[in-house]
């Protein structure tokens, strides 16, 4: 690659340089300005901002970059094109909000001299999944992984308050440790039989009937096992529970979200681009016939949201049964995989654009209520909807989105999800889907039973929150309620964002 | 008329009257009160300016230009692309002889669950407003000609029902209400599934001459707008038809209820406040016999007029079960909640016939179940507002104590009975009439008459246990019914007794769309399938 080439490719990867900058900045800035570490927050916006603009101003721009070899011009580190874009806004976006988050919260308030450390990791893990979402190469793939995983670990034991940090961080650290490893080997594989870790020329490599089926379906699996462990797949999902309720609830709520977001976007794109025939007129992906990911994908989602939402029935506390919760939604999202065709794409960018916000929505609440409580267990919720109404109402607004009824987001999602499956004519698996759902209003009813129905000695000490607190929790849930009413926007963009760069 | 968006008033009248009752202090309890009468009460003013400008001869059913006050403009409209059709979801009411006194219905009986809650003091706002909300998705309901509003309108109420009876309830709320919940949410997802089995199956034509999928109810009846491929079209050969009929049927069945779906409903009745279990009977019920008539019969004809006979064996089941287990209870609600799952028997028979008599017998009886059960239950609520019991054989003598309770107490159950001259009478028949008429249910239709004399058994014993016999010292201080009681109970004697005389009232409204509907299934159940292929 001539310097040319590699300064003309700036443009394709200005956004993650965009970040690379700022996390730069917020070191530096962080060692300089000792004492007035209440800047870094709006370094770290205007680091996103920047990135997020560069994303919007180059949203259409596609096309492969850092070729392995002069001899195969298709053939790219990275491959930008709008679905990258579209899963780079969505990382964005969910850390600005997570900034946000992590501005209010007590917990990280309390350890507010480590603020530099703090920020710098966040974007550390944002650097890792926007490379995650764009790259092409199983190498760079399993360095972004990497990037994002050694982040995380880090923040999910950050703030040190707790025994509960510690045993989150090593927890998390031993498991990521396997799975990349199980990962790496699969990559091993791949390269041994394809002898080129390029996902396009995994491709090309499939067209014929040249792989040892048992060995390639090995390596698919493996690969797997490093993707499902990031987005909390079972049977790779024992980790989450312990992470979610260990780690500091703005990192929870972003492991929910972006590192979740970015895995799927890994898996589609891996699947997309490596093992994808041909598609047709209609939008259906034909796989190459090696590896049945269909019925694998089918299986390990129905796994995953059936254990996801009965494990979520039996707990107390609504961290770790909001993380049980992610994972009954990693299960339905990956439904959206597993159909294989456009549609199905289609429905895993709305609901991850809706679970977002109403993922994120319902932590911020969890996380202010147990700023003034000191607990997230659900006995302490007990007539909280009178003490605080307005977080009451938002809550409730975001469980019932995340149950799936009208007139809410959450019920888009799953409506287009269901729309995807029938289009299949995977009815069967939509009929296990749906009766999951119902199971899972179960636990999330709990809490507004907890929230009204059951009434506390406390009735009285209504608190307060901040008005620009009041403001983030209305305008998410009034955004929830207005998608379930009128989201022609979000399809609109959803449905011209499934092209990718080979 | 035209053009005045009558349908969306009926139905967003409550929503604006919730944000009135939001906006008002907490402490100003009188004003949120009369807040919510005043907007139920201009719901029952723009339903009988509905009804005033309604046209008697307009069949409906199918048809979508004989539908009336149509409200339809394009909602969620998605240009395709190569692989995506056009995505389109039309905001569509529309009422026809149908809809029209389940329209009623509601705001009456809207209006009058207002006046029996005007003595609940805890979170009064909170509760009114819930309340307008319920009423707006029971509205939505039954003006909805589009599947997915319909839908949207069918699950808006599930979450505002379950605070009722969950905040406000007796003593085992919270399982009442959460039992509700799942056996109406397990209803409704399977609902889902069918919509969007029918989203693929059936293609509209646009006035542009593209097809596009469609969720519009009244496209999705005529064969011709089914794909060939679709999953649910009657041209495919591998078509789940049948399947999704009993998925569709079973959601609707869970809110009628019908057995062996019933058991949320006692426990649901018999935690609520009064003016929820008025409303619960009045008309959630409803919405399941609505929904059947409205969307599984002319959509699926052909499976309907297969299934006639299971559906006819299930009201009779309904009709007896229900029957005995009312006479077993000793709890007055949980009696009054079993006869109401008995009587809904009577609307599923009447549906069975599949003739123009019990079709209309079954319409009427939904109307009169509606103002009959409603009564009880305000009744039931009366008296347990005035001794805190519920007990039957805590009572006794009350006639002599409260004569003019015991009047109206009289006239409802003598009603619900099917003493002639009252409404239930002219319902009960009509149905019998009906079904008797067909060979093949003939045999349960006579089965099911014993239901009309074990109703008088259950009926005239509780009657005898509460208000014959020696009186009870402990009631000697009870007083007779004050003037708001007067207020909801006497609109609705007037309804029962004025239907019982002259029931053409009613049946004039909706005689046209059910000869339409039945002369629809029979036609189409014969030809729908050949029509398709010959095309």
């Amino acid at each position: 690659m001539d310097l040319n080439s590699l300064y003309t490719s700036f443009n394709y990867i200005a956004p993650e340089i965009t970040i690379a900058v700022a996390l730069i900045m917020i070191v530096i800035f962080d060692l300089i300005f000792d004492k007035n570490k209440k800047i870094i927050p709006y370094i770290a916006y205007l680091g996103i901002f920047s990135a997020l603009f560069f994303v919007a101003a180059n949203f259409n721009l596609t096309g492969t970059n850092y070729k392995v070899s002069s001899l195969n011009e298709s053939m790219g580190m990275i491959s930008t094109d709008t679905f990258g874009s579209f899963f780079k806004i969505l990382i964005l976006v969910s850390s600005a909000l997570i900034i946000f988050f992590s501005k209010t919260s007590e917990e990280i308030k309390k350890t507010f001299e480590r603020a530099g450390e703090y920020y710098a990791l966040i974007f550390g893990m944002i650097l890792g999944m926007m490379f995650m979402v764009t790259a092409s190469d199983l190498i760079l793939i399993y360095l972004s992984v990497e990037l994002l995983s050694l982040s995380s670990y880090v923040l999910a034991g950050f703030t040190k308050l707790r025994d509960r940090n510690a045993e989150a961080s090593l927890k998390y650290l031993i498991y990521g440790a396997v799975a990349s490893g199980l990962m790496l080997f699969g990559i091993s594989l791949v390269y041994g039989m394809v002898g080129s870790t390029n996902l396009a020329a995994l491709n090309n490599y499939l067209q014929l009937p040249l792989a040892n089926v048992l060995t390639f379906t090995a390596a698919a699996v493996l690969i797997f096992a490093g993707i499902g462990y990031k987005i909390s797949a079972a049977p790779f999902h024992f980790w989450t529970p312990d992470v979610y309720e260990g780690a500091p609830i703005s990192i929870t709520a972003y492991l929910s979200v972006a590192s979740k977001a970015a895995g799927f976007a890994l898996l589609i794109r891996l699947i997309r681009i490596g093992f994808v025939r041909f598609i047709d007129g209609d939008g259906n992906w034909h796989i190459s016939g090696i590896f049945d990911w269909q019925s694998f994908i089918i299986i390990i989602s129905i796994l995953t949201m059936t254990l996801g939402n009965f494990s979520a029935l039996w707990q107390n506390n609504l961290k770790r049964m909001l993380a049980y919760s992610s994972i009954a939604h990693a299960g339905y999202i990956l439904l959206g995989v597993a159909v294989l065709s456009n549609h199905g794409l289609m429905a895993v960018m709305v609901y991850f654009f809706i679970y977002m916000i109403m993922n994120i929505g319902a932590f911020f609440v969890v996380m202010l209520i147990a700023d003034k409580t000191g607990s997230e267990d659900i006995d302490d919720y007990n007539g909280m909807g009178y003490r605080t109404p307005l977080l009451g109402v938002a809550l409730t607004v975001f469980l019932i989105s995340l149950t799936g009824l009208p007139p809410t987001g959450g019920f888009i999602a799953k409506l287009y999800l269901f729309i995807a499956l029938v289009d299949a004519n995977l009815i069967f698996v939509a009929v296990i889907a749906l009766l999951n759902s119902v199971v899972s209003l179960y636990y999330y009813v709990r809490v507004l039973k907890h929230m009204y129905l059951t009434r506390s000695d406390k009735d009285d000490l209504l608190f307060e929150i901040s008005l620009s607190n009041k403001f983030f929790v209305t305008g998410l849930a009034a955004l929830i309620l207005l998608l379930g009413i009128y989201f022609t926007p979000l399809l609109d963009l959803v449905k011209n964002v499934s092209f990718f760069t080979l | 008329m035209e053009g005045f968006p009558i349908l969306s008033l009926l139905t967003f009248l409550p929503i604006i009257g919730m944000v009135v009752v939001l906006a008002l202090p907490k402490k100003l309890e009188l004003g949120i009160r009369y807040t919510a009468l005043v907007f139920t009460g201009l719901q029952v003013v723009f339903a009988a300016v509905l009804l005033a400008n309604y046209n008697y001869a307009a069949a409906g059913i199918y048809e979508e230009s004989s539908f009336q006050f149509i409200e339809k403009f394009r909602w969620i409209e998605i240009p395709g692309v190569s692989w995506l059709g056009t995505v389109k979801i039309d905001y569509f009411m529309g009422v026809d002889g149908l809809s029209v006194p389940m329209i009623l219905l509601t705001a009456i009986i809207s209006f009058i669950a207002v006046l029996s809650s005007w003595n609940i003091s805890k979170s009064v706002k909170g509760y009114f407003a819930l309340f307008l909300l319920l009423d707006t998705g029971m509205m939505g309901v039954f003006v909805s000609l589009d599947f997915f509003l319909f839908y949207v309108f069918w699950e808006l109420m599930l979450l505002p029902m379950y605070f009722l009876i969950g905040i406000w309830g007796g003593p085992r709320k919270e399982y009442a209400a959460i039992k509700f919940f799942i056996y109406t949410l397990f209803g409704s997802v399977f609902m889902l599934l069918v919509m969007i089995g029918l989203y693929f199956s059936a293609m509209e034509v646009m006035p542009d001459g593209s097809k596009v999928f469609t969720f519009n109810i009244i496209a999705m009846m005529d064969p011709s707008n089914f794909t060939v491929e679709g999953i649910l079209s009657p041209f495919n050969p591998n078509n789940y038809r049948f399947v999704a009929y009993l998925a569709l049927f079973v959601g609707f069945a869970i809110k009628i209820p019908m057995f062996p779906f019933h058991t949320w409903l006692p426990d649901a009745h018999v935690e609520a406040p009064t003016a929820i279990s008025v409303i619960l009977a009045g008309v959630l019920l409803k919405m399941g016999t609505y929904g059947i008539l409205r969307i599984s019969y002319p959509i699926f004809p052909e499976i309907t007029r297969d299934l006639m006979y299971y559906i006819a064996l299930f009201g009779m089941i309904n009709i007896i079960y229900g029957a005995l287990c009312a006479m077993a209870q000793r709890d007055f609600k949980k009696l009054i909640a079993y006869s109401s799952i008995s009587h809904m028997g009577y609307v599923l028979l009447g549906m069975a016939s599949l003739t123009s008599t019990g079709i209309n017998g079954a319409v009427l009886q939904m109307f009169n179940h509606g103002t009959i059960t409603a009564m009880l239950f305000l009744l039931v609520g009366v008296l347990y507002d005035r001794t805190h019991t519920r007990g039957l054989n805590d009572f006794g003598g009350l006639a002599t104590q409260l004569p003019v309770y015991t009047g109206f107490v009289t006239v409802a159950f003598f009603a619900a009975i099917g003493l002639p001259s009252l409404s239930g009478w002219v319902s009960e028949a009509l149905v019998f009439i009906g079904a008797f008429s067909v060979e093949s249910i003939r045999t349960l239709t006579m089965i099911s008459t014993l239901g009309i004399l074990l109703g008088a058994g259950y009926m005239l014993w509780t009657l005898q246990r509460i208000f014959l016999g020696k009186l009870n010292e402990k009631w000697a201080g009870l007083k007779d019914l004050e003037f708001r009681e007067y207020a909801m109970l006497v609109p609705l004697t007037v309804i029962i007794i004025l239907l019982g005389i002259y029931p053409s009232a009613m049946l004039d409204i909706m005689n046209t769309s059910v000869n339409t509907l039945v002369d629809f299934l029979a036609v189409n159940v014969s030809n729908s399938a050949s029509i398709g292929l010959l095309n």
